[in-house]
């Protein structure tokens, strides 16, 4: 249990340090730091910049898998740290940015791009319907067929350990797709069919390949390639294939 | 550079995000944050926002009314209680509307569960009020909103810190504000700025908050002499995680989970015996502080258990997928096998910036405005909470008071002016950069920090006393000249998360001093303040709220009445 009966040990953290400002390339650094099992890798990062060097730079905020901050690449996955112990890590523990977003500062990367194409899917529920006068009822069911789909945090994990996006800069990415989903298959929705052409374009979901990697790295445990599947069957429905 | 807009908005939690899109209707909109507007402190709110819906049982607003204003420990204001708890159920059908993914009942309604403090009849018995989306509410209410917002074509700047605000004589001009990102200062003039920046609870060593709830822009109008309210009244939370302090949500009690102690005993039924594990969070937090220093915690230590493995593995699974995800994680325990260790936790600020039912800024305990300043949601004080929020109303107060802020704006900004920002102001801010850049300093920010919410967290939390209190101001007072002597590693200008750091601190240290003088100079014990010199709650000499104000001389306090129009004061059973 968190802070009982845990002895401390000591882990090697490899960092790979970058900053636009100073650096022309990447060069890694290695902090040797005392950490509890039951410690999250966020400590670590939080010890080492406070007592060892306070230029070490990193998003975090809510601390617990919630706000989406902290996703980087731990020992060669995509992770978010905040919800990453150290008990599951050997004793040296590599960091570094996710890939393929443009790295401002060591684990920092620019994350415009993941929002923009995020905005292109119509991420908003569309429905001019005048509205009931009290809520618009849906069904356990209906609600069910969503729910994974609702729990993304937008970390940018899926996305960036995707090998079509690191070829194709200009696909949609998984977490955008899947967000498409989340609104594609709200009973309460009705603008299926334009946000359905949106992501079944040259850039859009017939570019996956079914790699799993966005499942595999996603932190909330979504299906992913399962939901992007259930969009090009319906997409095809719809004649609406490449 | 400058930036142009006809409102400004601090922050993307839910107020900040409900009130933009009202504000749109009247003109464009600005939301700056320091995260990315996803991320805000808002999405991790768990269990529930509530409204008298009456979707599972029978339901008033008129009993929410009464259950506020008992739970505010009578000093929340009554005009504001109300209009909050007969604007809730549009308020959430409204949400509905914008596409917000409630868990449905059986018939495909809004579904709803019990929380703390909420009864039907007056207090007769718990009653099903708190609309939830199993236990990601706010994440599921933030995302649409933001949402909606993208739709309004609201202009957002993610990762933009707030350095000041400017205000000269009785009018908000707007904000200076650093691209995190690229180091360089953006100026937004504004015909009308609202600050949404949330809470602070930071302070606290031991808290549920994220690491960006430092309360800054609180901090920048106190230094700008506007007065903060009722400062005194923070909540903690009963249930967080042991040792780490992450929230298990209310909910949690909410679907038939008890609290028990080392002896096995439900002791919950000893301190509120109608609503027992259901009474509001500072009846819960002394209770549970009562049995751990009495010796009964578990094993004689200092936590408690909360027990959910009576309740069918399919409730957990469905209602609260995400808390039992954060027992696996965190504590490498199965809550529907083994009993949560947990521990009161900083929560909510019930205090914040003074403002009218329509989110203006009050300059003075008489009433006096600021125009063009506007706040909403936990970083202002209305007051709905009082001395004691009820949990499920913090959600409620963001979207019905964010609301009438926005809509309040949209009107207002037809009749001002752009604000004027002159470059002198930019200056002020240039300044305090470069000399945390260019200092030589050997402090080390994280020493100074550690010791403020260690301090706070002895002196200042569920219990309190004027000696730890005074000791602890003087303490403060030495922290604030350690950060004079702060030296960063890093002297870059991009991304310099280290100065950021820096800055928060020094408004983390400000905000403390308020909170604990506040604290010192209320003598009786109300809600979330609990005073052991001074035990009993004290109406003829305390219904009133306070107003710190900074002066040369140090924090002066001045009070104004609590508006009182249908409740009177009782004593404070369940």
């Amino acid at each position: 249990m968190h802070d009982s009966g845990c002895l401390m040990g000591k882990y090697r953290f490899r960092i790979k340090r970058f900053s636009q400002e100073e650096d022309s390339s990447s060069r890694w650094d290695t902090f040797s730091i005392d950490m509890k099992p039951m410690e999250r890798v966020l400590d670590g990062l939080d010890r080492i910049k406070d007592y060892a060097d306070g230029s070490l730079t990193f998003r975090r905020s809510c601390g617990h898998g919630i706000c989406g901050s902290c996703a980087m690449k731990i020992n060669g996955r995509n992770r978010l740290s905040c919800q990453t112990l150290i008990k599951d890590m050997p004793e040296t523990i590599r960091i570094e940015p996710l890939e393929a977003f443009p790295v401002i500062k060591d684990i920092v990367v620019d994350m415009d791009d993941f929002f923009k194409k995020n905005d292109y899917v119509l991420p908003y529920l569309i429905n001019d319907e005048p509205p009931p006068e009290r809520e618009r009822l849906q069904s356990q069911a209906e609600q069910e067929k969503i729910l994974e789909s609702i729990t993304c945090i937008m970390c940018g994990s899926c996305t960036s350990s995707c090998p079509i996006y690191w070829t194709d800069n200009q696909y949609l990415g998984p977490s955008s797709i899947l967000k498409a989903y989340r609104f594609i298959f709200d009973s309460r929705d009705r603008a299926k069919e334009e946000r359905l052409g949106k992501i079944s374009g040259a850039h859009g979901v017939w570019r996956c390949h079914s790699i799993f990697n966005c499942v595999e790295s996603c932190p909330k445990e979504i299906d992913i390639t399962g939901h992007i599947t259930e969009l090009k069957r319906l997409a095809l429905k719809k004649n609406l294939h490449l | 550079m400058r930036h142009q807009f006809d409102t400004v908005i601090i922050c993307s939690g839910l107020a900040g995000l409900r009130a933009a899109l009202e504000a749109s209707n009247g003109g464009n909109v600005a939301v700056l944050s320091k995260l990315y507007p996803t991320r805000s402190h808002s999405t991790t709110a768990q269990g529930g926002i509530g409204a008298a819906l009456g979707n599972e049982e029978p339901d008033k607003p008129e009993w929410h009314f009464y259950d506020t204003v008992k739970g505010s420990d009578f000093l929340g204001d009554q005009d504001a209680i109300e209009i909050m708890c007969e604007d809730a159920i549009r308020a959430i059908i409204e949400l509905e509307h914008l596409g917000v993914p409630f868990s449905r009942t059986p018939e495909g309604r809004i579904a709803q569960r019990y929380f703390g403090g909420h009864t039907r009849d007056f207090g007769v018995a718990p009653v099903r009020r708190a609309c939830y989306s199993a236990d990601r509410t706010g994440h599921a209410i933030v995302f649409a909103l933001y949402e909606q917002c993208q739709l309004k074509g609201v202009k957002f700047f993610p990762e933009f810190f707030v350095l000041d605000i400017v205000i000269e004589n009785t009018r908000c001009h707007g904000v200076i504000t650093l691209e995190i990102s690229t180091g360089e200062f953006h100026i937004f003039s504004s015909k009308a700025t609202l600050i949404a920046s949330g809470g602070y609870g930071r302070v606290f060593k031991t808290t549920s908050n994220a690491y960006a709830s430092t309360g800054d822009c609180l901090s920048i109008l106190f230094n700008r002499v506007i007065p903060l309210e009722d400062m005194e009244f923070f909540q903690f939370h009963p249930t967080g995680l042991y040792g780490i302090g992450i929230l298990i949500t209310e909910g949690a009690r909410g679907e038939g989970g008890i609290l028990i102690n080392g002896k096995g005993e439900r002791f919950m039924e000893r301190y509120a015996p109608t609503i027992k594990d259901l009474a509001p969070r500072d009846m819960v937090c002394r209770a549970i502080l009562t049995e751990i220093r009495e010796g009964r915690g578990i094993d004689g230590k200092d936590y408690i258990y909360l027990d959910l493995r009576h309740i069918p593995k399919k409730t957990l699974q469905e209602r609260l997928p995400e808390i039992s995800t954060f027992c696996k994680i965190y504590m490498g325990i199965d809550p529907s096998e083994q009993p949560i260790p947990v521990i009161p936790t900083a929560h909510y600020t019930m205090g914040g910036i003074p403002t009218d039912i329509d989110g203006r800024v009050f300059m003075d305990e008489k009433g006096s405005v600021v125009n063009g300043l506007f706040a909403a949601g936990e970083c202002a004080c209305v007051s709905v909470h009082g001395a004691n929020r009820l949990g499920c109303n913090s959600l409620l107060d963001t979207v019905v008071f964010g609301r009438r802020a926005g809509n309040a704006i949209r009107d207002e900004i037809k009749e001002i002016e752009y604000g004027r920002i002159r470059n002198n102001e930019l200056e002020k801010s240039r300044m305090l950069i470069d000399s945390i850049l260019t200092s030589d300093g050997k402090e080390k920010i994280a020493n100074i920090r550690t010791d403020l919410q260690d301090r706070m967290m002895e002196h200042c939390s569920v219990f309190r006393e004027e000696k730890n209190l005074k000791g602890l101001i003087d303490s403060i007072g030495i922290l604030k000249e350690r950060t004079e002597d702060i030296g960063l590693k890093d002297k870059t200008r991009k991304f310099n998360t280290e100065l950021i750091d820096a800055i928060e601190l020094k408004h983390m240290l400000t905000l403390s001093e308020v909170i604990a003088s506040s604290a010192l100079e209320r003598k009786e014990s109300r809600g979330a303040h609990y005073r052991e010199d001074h035990p009993e709650r004290d109406d003829t000499i305390w219904m009133k709220h306070t107003l710190a104000f900074k002066t040369d001389k140090g924090i002066e306090f001045r009070y104004k009445p609590v508006k009182i129009t249908r409740f009177k004061s009782e004593e404070r059973r369940y």
